[in-house]
Order: C-alpha cells, then sequence, then structure tokens
C-alpha cells in the first residue's frame, strides 16, 4: 500500500465491498448474521411458536452452541450441530451465498462447488468442541434490533449520503 | 450516427466526457495521498503518510483552510491528532473533491448543453440538539482514523451501534445515522482490517469525511426554502441501499405553473429496513409513502400544489399536496421538456463527484459487449453504461439495455470516468418504439415474475413484523 497507484476499484467511490442479502423465506430462520466472529442466528421451534432458539457457530474453531431465548440449552446439540445448526448453516448459505459463508467461518470446503452441506460436514469432520451459550443473549438482542428496523418511520426528506450505496441490480428477484 | 437536434438539447456532446479536466489528476493525487495515510492508520504513523499529508495541506495551502489544514497535518503525522486536526483534514478533502465536482459538472453541462446552473444555497438554520450524539459519532470517527482500515477489529467498528440505534429514531438525524450505519456494516464484515486482501481506499475515506463533516453541528439540515405549484412530469427512478437502509430518488422536470424555468427536480422516500427486506420487499416498504412511485409506474404526471423544495431542488415530499395528473411518456418528456430544465446549485457539502446524476436522455448509439460490462458508442466516443445499478425488482435488464435504440439515463462520474446509468430504454419491437423502466416496478406490478417477487418480499416481512409483534414488546 502507498507504493504504486491505486487500482480502479480502490478509487471507486461507490466500490461494491458487501454485496446485499439474497432472498430467501424467514420463516423458520428468521435472523441470520456474520458478526462477532461466528455465524449466528435465531431459529424457530417447530412445536412452539411463541420459543426460539438462539444458535452460533465460531470461525476457525466451529464451536458451537444453542439454546432458547429463555437460555435453557437445546437438547439436540449435546456432543453435535442440532437441527437449529444445521437449518441455520443452511439459510446462511441462501442469504449470504456457500462462498462467503465459507471464507467468514474459515472453512475448507472439499467440493470444488461449495455449498450448505458441504460447508457443513467440513466442519463436522473438525469434531468441533461445544462452545458456551454466553453469546446467546447478544445475539437474541441483535435479533431484537434488527426487528426494530421495522417500526422506524420513513421519511421523504432526501438523504444525499445513500449515492455511495446504489442498488447491486445483480441479484435476481 | 446522430441524431437531429431537437428543441436544442437532444444532442449530446458525448467527446468532452471524455476528454482530460485540467487539474483533475493533481487535486486527485492529493485526495489518493491522504486516503492512502488513512489505510494505515494516525496512531503511530509512518514517513509516507507524513507525505500525503502533506500534501493534502499543500492542495490547500491557497485556500481559507491553509493554517489549520497545515497544522492539522503537522499533528497527524506525529501521531498526536485531535478531533479538531481530523475535521480539518476531512474539509481539506471535502473541499478538494469539491473542486473536482464543480470541475466534472462544468463540463457535463458543456456536453448536454442545457441552461446553466444558477444561484447558490445558504446554510440552512435550525436549532441545535443531539449534541451528545454527535460528540459521540465524532468521537467514534476519530478512533477509527487511528486505528485505520487495517487495524480495524470487531469491537472497534462496534462502538458505532448505540450511536446509531439512537440516532435512527429521530428523522432530523436521519442522514447521519444512515451513513454511519451503512459505514459500520461495511467495516463490520471486513474485519479484521489486518486479514484484508484489498482496501476500498477512497470509497472508506468518502464515507469517513463526510460522516465527521455531517458529525458537527448542523452540518446535516435540510430545510425547504420554496414551494412548488405546477406540473412534475418524472423521468425515473434511481434506488440506493445497503444492509440497513434503502431510498428511491424520483428524478423528473417541474414546470411551475406561473410559467417560470422549468426545473429539474427530485423527489425522495427512504426507510431503515431489517437486511433480508429486499428487492420487491424495498417498493413495498417505501410504495405507501410517496404517491409518485405509483405515477412514475402508470407512466403518469402529478400536479403538485405548494410542495416544500429545498434550495438544492429536492422536494420534500407530502401525498397531501400532489394529484394523479394526465399520462405522460417518459421518453416524451426526456425529448420536449428535458432539454429546457435548468439544475439547482448544489450546497457546498454536497459537492462531490459522487453525488453528480444528470438525467440525459443518449439515442442512436452502437453497444458494445465486453468483459467490462456494456459500453455505448456515442458520436465515435464510448460512454460505459453501468446496469448494476438497475434495481433487481423490476423488468430492465442489462440484456434489454443492450438491444436498445435510445435511453434515459443518469450521468455518473466514478473513479475516473463518466458513466451512464439507465433509468429507462426505448427499443423496437414490431417496428414500435416500446420502453421498458428501471422503476415500472415501483407502484405494483402484474408482470408475472414481479408479482413472484412481491408475494415472496410480503411473506417475509410478515414473518419479521409476526416475530416482532411476539418478542418486541415483552
Amino acid at each position: 500500500m502507498g507504493d504504486g497507484a491505486l487500482s480502479v476499484w480502490e478509487k471507486s467511490s461507490t466500490a461494491r465491498v458487501v454485496p446485499s442479502a439474497r432472498p430467501r423465506k424467514l420463516a423458520k430462520v428468521p435472523f441470520v448474521e456474520l458478526a462477532d466472529g461466528r455465524l449466528q442466528g435465531v431459529v424457530s421451534s417447530g412445536s412452539d411458536i411463541g420459543r426460539v432458539y438462539v444458535s452460533s457457530v465460531a470461525a476457525g474453531t466451529y464451536a458451537f452452541a444453542c439454546s432458547t431465548n429463555n437460555n435453557r440449552p437445546c437438547g439436540g446439540a449435546r456432543g453435535m450441530f442440532c437441527n437449529h445448526i444445521r437449518a441455520m448453516i443452511g439459510e446462511a448459505v441462501l442469504q449470504y451465498g456457500a462462498e462467503r459463508v465459507a471464507r467468514y467461518l474459515r472453512v475448507e470446503a472439499d467440493a470444488a462447488e461449495a455449498d450448505a452441506h458441504s460447508v457443513t460436514s467440513a466442519m463436522t469432520a473438525a469434531r468441533p468442541a461445544q462452545g458456551d451459550s454466553s453469546a446467546a443473549a447478544q445475539v437474541f438482542s441483535r435479533f431484537l434490533r434488527h426487528l426494530a428496523y421495522l417500526e422506524l418511520a420513513p421519511t421523504t426528506g432526501p438523504l444525499p449520503e445513500m449515492q455511495w450505496f446504489p442498488t447491486t441490480g445483480a441479484v435476481a428477484a | 450516427m446522430v441524431p437531429d437536434d431537437r428543441g436544442g438539447g437532444g444532442l449530446m456532446r458525448a467527446d468532452l466526457l471524455s476528454d482530460a479536466v485540467d487539474g483533475l489528476d493533481e487535486a486527485l493525487a492529493a485526495v489518493d495521498g491522504f486516503d492512502e495515510a488513512l489505510v494505515g492508520g494516525l496512531l503511530r504513523p509512518q514517513p509516507n503518510q507524513a507525505g500525503g499529508l502533506a500534501a493534502l495541506a499543500d492542495a490547500v495551502a491557497g485556500s481559507p483552510l491553509a493554517a489549520r489544514v497545515a497544522e492539522a497535518a503537522d499533528k497527524a503525522a506525529a501521531g498526536a491528532a485531535g478531533e479538531d486536526h481530523f475535521v480539518a483534514l476531512a474539509a481539506a478533502r471535502t473541499a478538494l473533491l469539491g473542486s473536482v465536482h464543480d470541475a466534472l459538472t462544468a463540463r457535463v453541462e458543456e456536453a448536454v448543453g442545457r441552461p446553466r446552473t444558477d444561484g447558490s444555497t445558504a446554510p440552512a438554520s435550525g436549532e441545535e440538539h443531539a449534541a451528545n450524539l454527535h460528540a459521540a459519532a465524532r468521537g467514534w470517527l476519530c478512533d477509527l482514523a487511528r486505528a485505520g482500515w487495517q487495524g480495524i477489529d470487531h469491537e472497534l467498528v462496534a462502538g458505532a451501534a448505540p450511536v446509531v440505534s439512537a440516532m435512527l429514531p429521530d428523522p432530523a438525524l436521519r442522514r447521519l445515522a444512515t451513513l454511519l450505519d451503512g459505514f459500520a456494516a461495511e467495516l463490520a464484515a471486513c474485519c479484521p482490517g489486518a486479514a484484508l486482501e484489498r482496501v476500498p481506499v477512497r470509497r472508506w475515506a468518502d464515507l469517513w469525511s463526510r460522516a465527521l463533516l455531517l458529525a458537527l453541528p448542523g452540518a446535516a439540515r435540510t430545510a425547504a426554502v420554496g414551494e412548488a405549484t405546477g406540473r412534475l412530469l418524472p423521468l425515473g427512478v434511481d434506488v440506493q441501499e445497503h444492509a440497513t437502509a434503502v431510498q428511491a430518488q424520483v428524478h423528473a422536470v417541474f414546470e411551475p405553473a406561473d410559467g417560470g424555468t422549468p426545473r429539474l427536480v427530485r423527489a425522495s422516500v427512504s426507510a431503515p429496513k431489517p437486511d433480508t427486506v429486499v428487492a420487491a420487499g424495498l417498493w413495498q416498504l417505501l410504495r405507501p409513502h410517496m404517491s409518485l412511485l405509483a405515477a412514475v409506474g402508470e407512466g403518469r404526471a402529478m400536479e403538485l400544489d405548494a410542495m416544500p423544495v429545498t434550495a438544492e431542488g429536492d422536494l420534500i415530499w407530502d401525498d397531501a399536496r400532489a394529484r394523479a395528473g394526465e399520462p405522460a411518456d417518459i421518453f416524451t418528456s426526456a425529448r420536449v421538456a428535458l432539454p429546457t430544465a435548468a439544475a439547482f446549485a448544489v450546497s457546498p457539502l454536497d459537492r462531490h463527484p459522487a453525488r453528480i446524476a444528470v438525467p440525459v436522455l443518449v439515442e442512436g448509439y452502437g453497444v458494445e459487449e465486453g468483459d467490462d460490462g456494456l459500453v455505448f458508442q456515442v458520436a465515435g466516443c464510448r460512454l460505459p453504461v453501468d446496469t448494476d445499478r438497475v434495481p433487481a425488482a423490476g423488468p430492465l435488464t442489462p440484456d434489454v439495455v443492450a438491444a436498445s435504440g435510445a435511453c434515459l439515463g443518469l450521468l455518473r462520474w466514478d473513479a475516473g470516468q463518466f458513466l451512464l446509468q439507465p433509468l429507462a430504454v426505448e427499443r423496437t419491437v414490431r417496428k414500435k418504439a416500446v420502453a421498458v423502466h428501471a422503476g415500472a416496478w415501483a407502484g405494483g406490478t402484474t408482470d408475472k415474475a414481479g408479482v413472484r417477487a412481491e408475494k415472496a418480499a410480503t411473506d417475509a416481512v410478515k414473518v419479521l413484523r409476526e416475530r416482532a409483534g411476539k418478542l418486541l414488546r415483552k
């Protein structure tokens, strides 16, 4: 850096740095994100509409955790990924693409074309340890913050700064 | 092939867009030097970073900023910059890019041949509020400058979250909040900075310096200075989005009822959003708040009655002051009304090349499809087409643009060149001209793919609202 001329991408004010999320169905996994060094999300309970599970997998170590929003441990996540974690990985791949999920988690998927299955099996093959669920409260509060965006009023005052964030039509509807 | 000059403004001198602009490279080199200093951060600057800082100070040595920027560059080079110094450096960079904006805008006016921009904008006045939040935002931005893009980590980036959360509910703080939110999300996705393979050097310096200046008391005010009464002829919709915000801007020609000069105006509607609301979901969020979106979709003019307008030509839209007018074909508006429409002046803080978005009609071009995307050959000159900026939820695809014979678009400038962002194209199907608009689905659609996209988006928002209803109010 600093030795040569900047590339076109480096000189672009509107360079696309983070691709926008791809559309997906939200009923099963209403929230998923790559943040705080983890893949983390919120997964609906199959049986109780009022209950959700908070699941996470750490980048690098793949240490995993799953518990309810009331901090009760998930029965399925003993010694291995539970179905909530598997569902979360699947939806993360839909939202972000397998390549970005694998890169964030530092997974070297075997298959030439990474998909949810290859990313998941590469992680389970490493026999990850069960992590503590201390992050669950934070993940859940991030989910609530995410939901709160729906409650914020739209405005018709101009936001000139949005010129730096052009839409990317490359995403298929 | 060049079409006839229609009504004095139909012909664009594309050759002027590829000619060099005097002084441009020098100004941008000074900007680049400073931007590269931000990559490594200003906590313990290296000699090459000091060079970049000094060059920025030199570039504004003939301006009223000279003394303050020189002092700031010295302090920053010594690793001892405080908030005022960072603000001075951001101001110098903004002033340089302002001069680049002005030179490029003058070139565009010459190429397009429309009436000259007149007037100036005065800073809006108003009451100060949320001083603590502004100070917190500046503090976070100063920490970023010290760490540098290669020094960012999750903890540092997360520092923006409480400021953004506190600002978002207040519409008066929406500009800064939306910018910080998008910027922080982008930085978070790139953490840790030490592992970055490449850095969007100019972009992040743009966002940083803009945020720092907007976080000064009073900087982000936009106030209506007049009222618009007359006919509004839409030209097209430009959509901007980051993970948690969307804005649709309608570019239009306003014809005053009193017979005054037609003006180029914009009407905007924006909303914060969860990152899973995308594509047609964006239209659904915005649609209920601006009837103009439906008018664009239906190809109608609107009649305005005392609609507030800013000194920059932004209508502060209010559905109560607008009603649907006669059908108005966008290409007819572009051929007849656009050539006589005068642009408004740009406010000082908004003078930046990324802000340039000038409606132009281009016809009779050749089309070149290469690895770098689509290029129009206009009167022997190459004009790259930015099809990426066309919203996903609409019928205008790169293939349709490539098969077109006329294009109404926004002339933009980025990374050293002018680009054309298509808003609508005309193609000939069975000897008849058929128009395809980027914003055709803004007000809703009966198109099969469109209906499917709308349904998917409705379902997504329904799930989120249902969850929010259960969880948020406990």
